[in-house]
């Protein structure tokens, strides 16, 4: 099924696939550079990553339409390996990346982005765009005003040259920027740091090669955590992005067969000497807006990229860092969600606070993932704490004054157990306890042991305890609930029994 | 009520071949006695209706471009529904005026094929056209999405490439003596639709005459029907295209598709040919 795609996949849209195509491959170029500088090694890793990711995932992702390259949120998760133990192990890990975001795919766990909720995604957008822009603070940091005046102007380039009659809609404005401050550093001289001091571009093809590391547990202990990071954070923000792209086209993607795919495409360029990458939501959306929707806006934009690349590499080189800059800031304004900020008073505040928890324990971390384990558990936590305020205990003495009957009626579980046994008055002298569970539903052991807890003490207190639909109210305690997807198994189970 | 397998479903695009599918499909309803449904079926057409090429993100660009795109296809949605209630009102008028009784009207969205699948469990048999609205005008190839529909379907599916004139009083049934030719036999045995109709039974054949025609006919003639049976030998394609027009037969009747895509892509199909050649309707038994 990885092979299979329709006619109207390939070639549904071949205009607007190609010309979006194009866009997307010019705005890839810089991305891919400015990413490889965050992750601290040359722009030719980068660039061939983002070449092999286009192209692979073009054919085997799950969602047409979607882009993926080199990406900042792996870039940020790769600084230290390649700083401490270079280029050939980030590689390594890059395969085997790859190799546990197969293992996701067949295991099925896209299934698990659904507790993954809004504001956890919103938080990590959020926190993506904080972090490019984190990123480019260094370029703007001890250097001459020229820097300062030239990212200004780039910005300016960016937002202004669209609202232009015609050329605003046809020619690409972060081409503008890029080709308007190389110009002008070129022609004037000014002495800017560029991209070719970054390090090395590709001048040839990309070529196959296994990554020169030592094949021994020693190697694997030191790639191992690093992929499991970058394997989650790339399957995290490849999902998220293909929900955002189907809900732009109103079609349909298959998550588990994006898992696989995101998995295939970075061996590849682990093979091919790229760094991991996932999809991006930047560019999706860019390709989306420019009219491309099949897979060969991805292909395109990954071999136009090549061709560029390879062709280019001496102008390249001569490209100011500020221009980049500017263009990596527009990234990250595009990326952050603003509507999120005025959402911060209208939403509740425990939706509010799972996603500024998110976004700070993304930014104390630099780790994505953390951010969006911490949001998943916060959101869980809060959604538990809900759940359990519905539950509530009535009680009726009967007219003889020596029986009392207590009616539990709602959710008993972990959270509620200890709320549930507060209800209960041991101090009143009485003969016999009916405990009355018929409209009760006990989710977990902690409920039937908070259960277990008041008889005992009913009884030490001399009274008969009897416990009314105790098998109705446990039945809930189970772990499979595949089966109970029909309305009649619903009923059985949560009905008034 | 249980609909399973009870409706003659008709598919009704904006297409020339609109009138025939009702006529004929309006017939197969009378005939068997069977409800008639009609279909129209709003596809969505994937080209991007905007395409800005000036690729920059700006503040909320993405929630922009949502509601930028979904007011575009609202837009284009709502025209389309109102087209294909009026051409559905049309059909159920015409589908009364030929003897159906009260048929129904559906309006689905999404691909055509999708929709027949879901719809499958109620269908007793689909009436189709040769080619969509979109390809009206290719003669000699079938529509782009009737191989998929026919792969999809294991339902009876008659092809409609011509005007109804006349209920059909003669029909060829292609027979091979596989296991799909000869469920085909004992459908055309049960069915009511082949009453009073001239039955020819012809088989193709590279060697000479063989007995299996003998026993097929007599299963035929046992449920009632007049049986003309033919050997022919030479070219399956030419042979049943050259019988039909001698003949003058007004409804082809055969098994769909018996090999998987890979051998037809390598020797060709008999039902693709018959599809595109033939002159006169088609019902595909799968």
């Amino acid at each position: 099924m990885l092979l299979h795609s329709t006619k109207k996949d390939w070639l549904g849209n071949i205009r607007g696939d190609l010309l979006a195509g194009t866009v997307v491959a010019l705005a890839l170029i810089p991305e891919a550079i400015a990413f490889s500088i965050i992750a601290g090694v040359d722009p030719r890793v980068g660039l061939y990553a983002s070449f092999c990711i286009a192209v692979v995932i073009a054919i085997v992702g799950g969602r047409p339409g979607m882009i993926s390259a080199a990406t900042a949120a792996m870039a940020v998760l790769m600084v230290t390996l390649v700083k401490e133990h270079g280029l050939e192990y980030l590689l390594a890990a890059t395969l085997l990346t790859g190799v546990f975001q197969i293992i996701a795919g067949y295991l099925r766990l896209g299934a698990l982005m659904s507790f993954v909720s809004r504001s956890v995604v919103t938080g990590f957008v959020n926190a993506l765009a904080i972090l490019i822009f984190m990123a480019q603070l260094p370029e703007l940091t001890n250097v001459t005003w020229h820097v300062y005046a030239m990212t200004a102007a780039g910005l300016g380039i960016i937002y202004l040259f669209p609202l232009l009659p015609v050329v605003g809609k046809v020619i690409p404005s972060p081409l503008v920027c890029i080709v308007t401050l190389t110009l002008v550093a070129v022609l004037m001289g000014i002495d800017i740091r560029t991209v070719g001091d970054m390090g090395d571009l590709p001048d040839t093809l990309p070529i196959f090669l296994w990554p020169d590391v030592p094949l021994n547990l020693e190697t694997l202990t030191i790639i191992f955590p690093y992929a499991i990071s970058m394997a989650i954070v790339g399957l995290l923000e490849s999902l998220m992005t293909a929900t955002i792209v189907d809900d732009l086209t109103d079609t349909g993607s298959d998550k588990n067969r994006e898992c696989k795919g995101q998995g295939i495409a970075n061996i590849g360029a682990g093979l091919l000497g790229g760094m991991a990458g996932c999809a991006m939501i930047g560019q999706s959306v860019i390709n989306v807006k420019s009219g491309g929707r099949g897979r060969l806006s991805t292909l395109w934009a990954g071999i136009f990229l090549l061709i560029l690349v390879v062709f280019l590499s001496p102008v390249l080189k001569v490209i100011p860092m500020a221009a980049l800059v500017a263009v990596m800031i527009m990234v990250s304004i595009g990326t952050f969600s603003w509507s999120s900020i005025i959402n911060l008073r209208k939403h509740p505040l425990s939706t509010s606070l799972v996603m500024v928890v998110t976004v700070v324990v993304v930014i104390a971390t630099h780790n994505l993932a953390f951010g969006v384990l911490a949001g998943v558990l916060l959101a869980a936590l809060f959604f538990a704490n809900k759940v359990s305020h519905f539950m509530y205990v009535a009680s009726e003495l009967d007219e003889a004054g020596t029986t009392r009957t207590y009616k539990v009626v709602g959710q008993v579980f972990f959270n509620s157990a200890d709320k549930f046994a507060a209800h209960f008055d041991f101090r009143e002298a009485l003969d016999k306890v009916v405990i009355d569970l018929s409209r009760a539903h006990f989710w977990d052991i902690s409920a039937v042991g908070a259960l277990d807890k008041v008889v005992i003490k009913f009884r030490r207190e001399g009274a008969e305890v009897e416990v009314l639909g105790l098998n109705d109210a446990s039945a809930t305690i189970v772990d499979r609930f595949g089966v109970h997807d029909k309305p009649e198994e619903i009923e059985k189970v949560l009905g008034a029994h | 009520m249980d609909t399973h397998r009870t409706t003659v479903l008709a598919c009704i695009d904006g297409s020339t071949w609109k009138e025939a599918v009702v006529d004929y499909a309006a017939w197969v309803s009378r005939t068997v006695d069977a409800p008639l449904k009609l279909l129209h079926n709003i596809e969505h057409r994937e080209n991007p209706p905007l395409s800005d090429l000036s690729g920059s993100l700006g503040l909320g660009t993405r929630e922009e471009l949502l509601q930028e795109l979904t007011a575009l296809e609202e837009r284009r949605s709502k025209i389309l529904l109102e087209q294909g209630k009026l051409m559905l009102e049309g059909s159920r008028q015409r589908a009364i005026a030929a003897g159906a009784s009260d048929p129904v009207k559906v309006q689905r969205h999404g691909s055509l094929t999708e929709s027949l699948i879901e719809m499958e469990d109620e269908i007793r048999v689909l009436v189709v056209g040769i080619r969509g609205e979109d390809h009206e005008n290719r003669l000699n190839r079938i529509g782009d999405q009737l191989e998929g529909i026919i792969r999809a379907m294991h339902r009876p599916l008659l092809v409609v490439n011509r005007p109804f004139e006349k209920p059909p009083t003669r029909c060829m049934i292609a027979y091979d003596g596989s296991d799909g030719a000869r469920k085909a036999l004992d459908m055309v045995a049960n069915s009511p639709l082949y009453k009073g109709m001239q039955c020819h039974l012809v088989h193709v054949s590279k060697s000479a005459e063989s007995p299996l025609l003998d026993d097929a006919a007599a299963k035929l003639r046992g449920a009632g029907l007049e049986v003309v049976t033919a050997s022919l030998q030479g070219d399956v394609e030419r042979q049943l295209g050259e019988y039909q027009q001698q003949h003058q037969v007004e409804l082809t009747v055969m098994g769909a598709f018996a090999h998987g895509r890979l051998r037809e892509l390598l020797f060709g199909s008999v039902t693709n040919h018959l599809l595109a050649n033939s002159t006169m309707p088609l019902l595909l038994l799968r």
